[in-house]
This record gives structure tokens, sequence and C-alpha cells, in this order.
């Protein structure tokens, strides 16, 4: 009877001691963290409590927008930006394809080539696509090329990630089928692997150019082509109204190409 | 072969016939590249000049120059406090706004301009709204911060807001049942369900700030990216090359930390 009673008084706990102290432990150096952030960060108040009246002033300058300026510079610029981004695109591609495959584990089974493959994703993703584009503009000089290779160099990482998730989750049974008739790597590829891949594939490189006409209309303020150079122009010389049409014309192609992606993946899966 | 029965197939299909979309493709695709290699002004000579420079540049670039450390520290510091700062302050707003935006709780009165003001703060790249707060809040990292908020809200705000779309009614109406006021229903019943994920939505987020917080001090809000930019124009690139090694080292290293969290909160 008394052991059945000193059963019934143990207290329930839903965590272990240790599962609880490396809780508290990073709820504590968060904590810590952004304590010290708040102490140490420079920011002089003034500028905030003002920051209202600044940004209302900024919008009043903008007004009226000038629409004549579309007709002026913006629509070329704009042009160059969505074949900036679509030619960056098609770029990636030669690159991402192989490293997809030296990634993905059904396709090359050596544990060499999947630490190349992701040394590179990994570098390509973790240098943001402005810091690409300031390379590039040291190295070509600023203008559509820079744009290009900074798009193409910052994609790799992205698309060839996600084409490697999705051609080690295809079924092999027709890849083996494939290879008992005896068919060369490059039918087992293209009838095997493609055929399985290709809905993921489309859908990944359009969600990545929807991405890239995001980024390239920024690209321009570090000199690398497109409508980047246009606004950064605009607003060395103050030219707020101009501005705002810049802001406008980025504003409604980033919507359309959205709307235009959703819609072709909807048909795609 | 007659005597073994066996006639040879006469018209046999090719089981991969010819598909003209994926032709059509093809010649679209080559058609666009002739197009913007001649209208973007694309030569041959000029990439292989570009080259030439990247062997100088890469040379250059080669040892990295540590000895400045003092700067790359201070800001190193400063990113990382604009991440933080920024995080916590979006992820809070972003609680409020993603409950506000959710259809299946607010009318439409209130669920209709949140929606529209969370698309508005998704809708332009931080470069751009970063550039806007510099404008108006001056040089430093308070624009950093006010531009990671505004990206925080416009990513953590809208997937929180699509999790309460999807959770199950009947706990909320259970709740409702008791007589429960409106902070109750939310406290008890729609906040349990989806907390998990917004917990997973905000350390992604957390994640993409410090990336971020890389990169606004390219237009002067603060943090790392104002003294890489420095760096490429006074053609400082062994110092360039130090910076890019910090941020790579940096965010693997954040990446390892996350994996650490993720394990003692997922067991």
């Amino acid at each position: 009877m008394s052991e059945v009673d000193s059963n019934i008084d143990r207290h329930w706990q839903r965590f272990t001691l240790k599962q609880k102290l490396s809780r508290y432990a990073v709820y504590l150096s968060f904590m810590i963290a952004l304590i010290l952030s708040l102490r140490t960060v420079q920011v002089i108040p003034e500028f905030f409590y003002d920051a209202p009246e600044q940004i209302a002033d900024l919008f009043s300058r903008m007004w009226p927008i000038s629409f004549e300026f579309y007709q002026i510079s913006v629509h070329d610029a704009m042009i160059e930006t969505l074949n900036i981004a679509t030619l960056g695109t098609l770029v990636t591609l030669v690159f991402a394809v192989p490293l997809a495959f030296m990634n993905a584990s059904n396709i090359v089974d050596s544990p060499w080539s999947h630490w190349v493959a992701k040394f590179f994703l990994v570098s390509s993703r973790s240098i943001n696509s402005l810091v690409w584009a300031l390379l590039f503009v040291a190295i070509f000089g600023p203008g559509v090329i820079a744009g290009v290779l900074a798009i193409a160099f910052r994609s790799v990482g992205f698309i060839g990630k996600l084409l490697a998730e999705a051609i080690e989750e295809i079924n092999m049974g027709s890849v083996e089928a494939l290879r008992a008739t005896g068919a060369p790597w490059g039918a087992v590829l293209l009838k095997g692997y493609w055929p399985q891949v290709k809905p993921a594939f489309f859908s990944i490189v359009l969600f990545r150019w929807d991405i890239n006409v995001r980024e390239s209309a920024v690209l321009g303020l570090v000199g690398a082509g497109g409508i980047g150079i246009v606004l950064n122009n605009s607003m060395n010389l103050f030219e707020w109204q101009q501005v705002a049409m810049s802001l406008i014309a980025i504003f409604v192609i980033v919507i359309l190409a959205e709307v235009l992606v959703v819609n072709i993946r909807k048909h795609l899966i | 072969m007659a005597e073994l029965g066996i006639t040879p197939v006469k018209d046999y299909k090719n089981p991969f016939p010819r598909n003209w979309l994926t032709t059509g493709l093809w010649i679209v695709v080559a058609g666009y590249l002739l197009y913007t290699v001649q209208s973007l002004g694309l030569s041959w000579s000029r990439f292989s000049e570009g080259l030439q420079h990247a062997g100088t540049l890469l040379d250059r670039m080669f040892p990295p120059n540590f000895s400045r450390w003092e700067l790359l520290f201070s800001g190193l510091a400063e990113s990382l406090e604009i991440a933080i700062i920024s995080s916590v302050v979006g992820i809070f707003f972003s609680l409020f706004f993603g409950l506000f935006a959710a259809r299946n709780l607010m009318p439409n009165i209130v669920s209709v301009p949140m929606r529209g003001f969370i698309a508005l703060c998704r809708s332009f790249h931080p470069i751009i709204v970063a550039i806007l707060f510099v404008k108006s809040v001056g040089f430093g990292a308070l624009a950093g911060i006010l531009t990671l908020i505004i990206a925080s809200v416009g990513f953590i705000a809208k997937l929180f807001a699509e999790a309460i779309e999807e959770i199950s009614l009947k706990q909320v109406e259970a709740i409702r049942a008791t007589g429960a006021s409106f902070t109750s229903v939310i406290l008890f019943s729609v906040l349990p369900q989806v907390f998990s994920r917004f917990i997973g939505f905000s350390t992604y987020q957390l994640d993409s700030n410090l990336r971020n917080s890389t990169m606004v001090g390219i237009v002067g809000a603060g943090g790392l990216g104002g003294t890489l930019f420095s760096a490429f124009q006074r053609f400082d690139y062994d110092f360039v090359s130090a910076i890019l090694i910090t941020i790579i080292a940096l965010i693997l290293f954040w990446e390892f930390l996350s994996n650490v969290v993720r394990s003692i909160f997922s067991e």
C-alpha cells in the first residue's frame, strides 16, 4: 500500500532538468544580447522623434508624381531591368544544374562531390546580390554585364539547393528500369530523372525569376545597370517627383511578375 | 527469323515522340538570348577583358588584410545590434498585425486594410526602404533598424495570418461557448494552435535579418555593409576580402547556433 502511495504522490514534469536549463540558457542569452544591443547601439533619439515629420516631408516633395519621366528614361531602364533578371536566371542554370547533380545523392554517390557542391552553393547564398554586384562592377566596370552576373551568381545557391532536393525525392523505379535496358547515362538523365523533376524545376526557376526581378531593380544603386541607376541619379539630384515615378514603376513590375508566376505555377502543379 | 516465328515489327512507334511545346520553348529561349545580347550590348571582347581584371582583382584580394580589425569589429557589432533589435520589434508588431489580418477572426473592415498594409511592406526591396529611411532619419543604425522592422512585418505577419486562417475553429467555438472574452479566445484557443509555427517563422526571420543587416549599410543605414562599401570605393580589396570572409563566417556560425537552439526546442 505504501508503495502505491509514493507513486501517486510523484509530481509529473513535462521537461527534464537538463531540457529546462538549456531552454532558460537560450532565453537568458537572448535577453542579454537584446539588452546589450539596446544599450550600445548608436541611435540619436532626436532623429527618431523627428522621423514622422521627415517622412511626411519626403512624401510631400514626391507629389505631384512626374509621369512624363516615364517616357524619358524609366521605360527603357525597366526593360533593361527585366532583361537582367531573365538573362541572369538563364545564365544561373548553366552553373546550378551541374552543381545540383553533384549535390544529389541519387545521381553522384560520392561525399567529395557533395562537399564541393555544398561549398559553392553555400558561398553563393551567403553573399548578398548587392555585394556580388559590387564585386562584378569592380571587375567588368559599371553596366549590365555586372548586373547579369551578380543575379546569376546569387541564384546558383538557391536553384542548386532546391533542385538537388527535388531530384533526391524522385521515385527511382523508372531510372532503374532504364538502367536495366542498358541505356546510356544521357538517356537515363533525360528519360528517367527529367520527367519527374520537370514540374519542380520550372516552378523553382519561375520562383527565382520573381525574386530576381525584385533584386535587379536595386542593383543599379551600385552601378550594375537597370532602373536602379535612374533611381540613384534622380535621388542625387533631389528630384523626388522622378524618384516617385521610378518607385511606382518598380512596384507595378514586381506585382505583375508575382501575379504571372503564381498563375503559371498553378497550371504547372 | 521466319523459322523462329518472329516477324520484325514494321510500323513501330517512337516511344519518345518530339514534343513541339518543348521545341518551341527552346527556340524562344535561343531567340531571347540573341535579342538580349544585341540589345544589352554584351560582347565577348568586353567579357574577356573583364576576366583579366578579375585576375588582378583576386591577386589584390589575397591575402586578406585583418589589420584594421577594430573597424571590422565595430561594423560587425552594429550589424548584430541592428539584426537583434529589428527582429524583436518586428516580431512583436507582427504578432498583432497577423491577428488583425486573419480573415477568420476579424471582420473585413479590419482585415482588408491590414492585409494591404502588410503587402505594401513586402513589395519593396529592403534596400529601397532603407534609402527612404536614410533620407528621412539620417545615416546610421536607426535607418537600418526601421528598414528591417518593415521587412520582418512584411514576412512574418503575412505567414502568421495564413497560419491563423488554417486553424481548427472547434476549439475557438468551445472557448467562445464558455462566454470567454475576446482576449481569452485569442490566448487560449488561437495562440496555442499557431505558436510553434510562429516560433519557426521568427527564427527564420532572425536569420534573414542578420543577412540583410550586413547589406543595408551600402546605402548608409549602418552596419558592416557601410564598411564594405567604403572599402570598395577606396579600392582596399584586401580589406574587402577580410570583410567578406567575416560575413560568411558570421552566417555559418549563426546557422550552427540556430541548429543548436532548434535541437534544444525540438526535444
